[in-house]
């Protein structure tokens, strides 16, 4: 098989990925998303002081990044399950599609609906900025790394929900998805403790602290509430750290599907 | 080979150089996060919005504040720093998220109370923690204890510093040197002895390695400062008996101002006798083998510290 097929069959299967996505309504939340934004731009004005703008990015990207993750687990974790259950898969891999092909093309089609959807999100946290503040100002610019950031974050939620759905049940590879995102979002301070903890339990610690997704480096949610500027290179490094844990994970779930035994 | 072989050969590459590759950009990341020190900012600073938020779970919250308070001190302490402007509020959040975290006072005012670059240099953040801590948890003698402590070293405050130790007295637990600490400081007498006292309790009130091997230190210490000014204030008086500074120990020995010995030389606690210098002072052979000593040391030579531990 050449390799513009191989392209235009993950593309395919990442196509139908994300109209299955949309068909599932899940782009509801943005209803959720934009009364929850506008009720808050409008009720932090009416009972505090200058705060405004902060409580809109710091609640804003807050809800982009927790729908998102509930959204990447839930769907994630069902995108493989779902196809054996309805016996679709079969009808999948009996055409030339490779079972490898069928995991990429599954990441990108929920990844892209998650870009999609961070995308709708972003313009409603932008139109909550210029309600509360009447102007955009430079500071707001940082606002879009913290949305870049935080779909690198989704990148690696996806992965991990597709590795974990290619060898378990989807109760319990959302259970390990959240598990693993909540530690990640520790993971700095495991590798402090890492740090200050001698022998064994130092190796120990220091293997988990850098095996765990790092989420916590990709949170600058905070930071750019307050205007703080963000480093291209720390840019640059989530980026390219976003990109490796996902071709981890997902080369993970491809070892794992290529074994699993679909009879 | 097949085609599914080649495909788990890829797989098995890509995961590995992404596993490896993640790592080291996890080291860069790591690094650029570390950096800008001047950016570094508690965003969250209330106490009472973090306990609302923590939605019920105050007490593991407190203990990651602690966390973070511990790591924030030693990363600027091992880096020599004069500004520690995050540990009051880190401290400050800590304890009022569990205001039973006795550890947070305890080790949280001395990390507070000394001169930068031991301590924060904030005396009175630390004496702020510390009646926070008694006011929640009255019945703890080790609070008393360490108020004492911080107006007697510190502070040199020794009425309050005597009353701190009185108050832990009345307590149906404590410990038996509060009292007698409290009776000295009242009198402020016997200021090596009161401070033997005060470092030998907390040898006895602490299971950490690190605090006790301090408490050893400094009661070394003592033991050396105190030889020597005795030593001194012998030389002093031969000098005023006889219009000359002695030549050795012996000869002061024999003028019966001191009492040496079988081995006829006063030694260091390390077993290092200690040198009598032609101008009359005393110093002892090794200066950096004892810390925190204060006396006996050549003309400007400091106090020797033990290294930071990395």
């Amino acid at each position: 098989m050449n390799s513009g097929g191989t392209n235009a069959r993950i593309g395919y299967i990442a196509f139908n990925t994300f109209r299955e996505a949309v068909r599932d309504r899940v782009l509801y939340n943005l209803i959720a998303f934009t009364l929850l934004l506008s009720g808050a731009a409008i009720l932090v004005g009416e009972i505090s002081i200058d705060i405004e703008r902060l409580v809109v990015v710091n609640l804003g990207l807050t809800a982009v990044s927790l729908f998102g993750v509930v959204i990447a687990i839930f769907i994630g974790i069902g995108l493989v399950s779902k196809e054996i259950d309805k016996r679709t898969l079969y009808t999948v891999l009996s055409r030339p599609v490779r079972r490898w092909e069928f995991i990429v093309g599954k990441f990108f089609g929920l990844t892209g609906t998650l870009v999609v959807n961070t995308l709708l999100m972003a313009i409603g946290v932008f139109l909550a900025l210029l309600y509360v503040a009447h102007r955009f100002e430079t500071m707001d610019a940082w606002v879009l790394v913290a949305l870049y950031f935080i779909v690198l974050q989704f990148l690696i939620v996806c992965a991990l929900a597709l590795f974990f759905s290619s060898f378990s049940t989807p109760l319990m590879s959302a259970v390990f998805t959240f598990a693993l995102f909540v530690v990640g979002n520790l993971a700095e301070d495991l590798r402090g403790f890492a740090r200050i903890t001698q022998g064994v339990g130092g190796w120990l610690a220091t293997a988990i602290a850098y095996l765990v997704p790092n989420f916590s480096a990709l949170n600058v949610i905070s930071q750019v509430a307050h205007g703080d500027p963000v480093s291209g290179r720390l840019i640059l490094y989530n980026s390219v750290y976003a990109l490796l844990y996902s071709a981890m994970a997902i080369s993970g779930a491809v070892l794992i599907f290529q074994r699993r035994n679909l009879k | 080979m097949s085609a599914a072989r080649r495909v788990n050969l890829v797989a098995i590459a890509v995961l590995l150089f992404s596993m490896a590759g993640a790592i080291s950009t996890l080291y860069a990341i790591d690094h650029v996060r570390r950096e800008p020190a001047a950016q570094e900012a508690l965003y969250v600073r209330s106490p009472k919005v973090l306990r609302r938020l923590s939605l019920g779970y105050t007490g593991l919250l407190a203990d990651i504040y602690w966390t973070r308070a511990v790591q924030y001190f030693g990363e600027k302490h091992h880096a020599g720093s004069h500004d520690y402007r995050l540990l009051a509020p880190l401290l400050e959040v800590t304890t009022e998220l569990d205001p039973r975290l006795l550890p947070a006072y305890q080790f949280g005012a001395t990390f507070l109370a000394p001169k930068p670059p031991y301590g924060a240099g904030l005396p009175g953040a630390a004496l702020s923690l510390m009646k926070y801590g008694i006011k929640h948890n009255p019945d703890q003698w080790r609070l008393y204890y360490n108020l004492g402590f911080l107006y007697y070293t510190e502070l040199k405050d020794y009425a309050k510093a005597a009353d701190a130790f009185a108050q832990g007295t009345k307590l149906p637990v404590t410990h038996p040197f509060m009292p007698v600490l409290a009776a000295r400081m009242a009198e402020h007498a016997g200021e090596f002895e009161t401070a033997r006292m005060l470092w030998s309790t907390t040898y006895e009130s602490t299971r950490d390695e690190l605090i006790r091997q301090n408490a050893v230190d400094h009661l070394l210490a003592l033991q050396v400062d105190e030889d020597v000014t005795r030593l001194e204030q012998a030389v002093k008086q031969y000098r005023e008996q006889t219009g000359r500074l002695p030549a050795s120990m012996g000869e002061l020995e024999r003028a019966g101002f001191v009492h040496l010995a079988s081995n006829g030389t006063p030694a260091d606690p390390k077993g290092r006798p200690y040198k009598l210098m032609p101008d009359g002072r005393i110093e002892v052979q090794d200066p950096g083998s004892i810390f925190f000593i204060t006396k006996g040391l050549p003309p400007g030579v400091a106090t020797p510290e033990p290294a930071r531990v990395d």
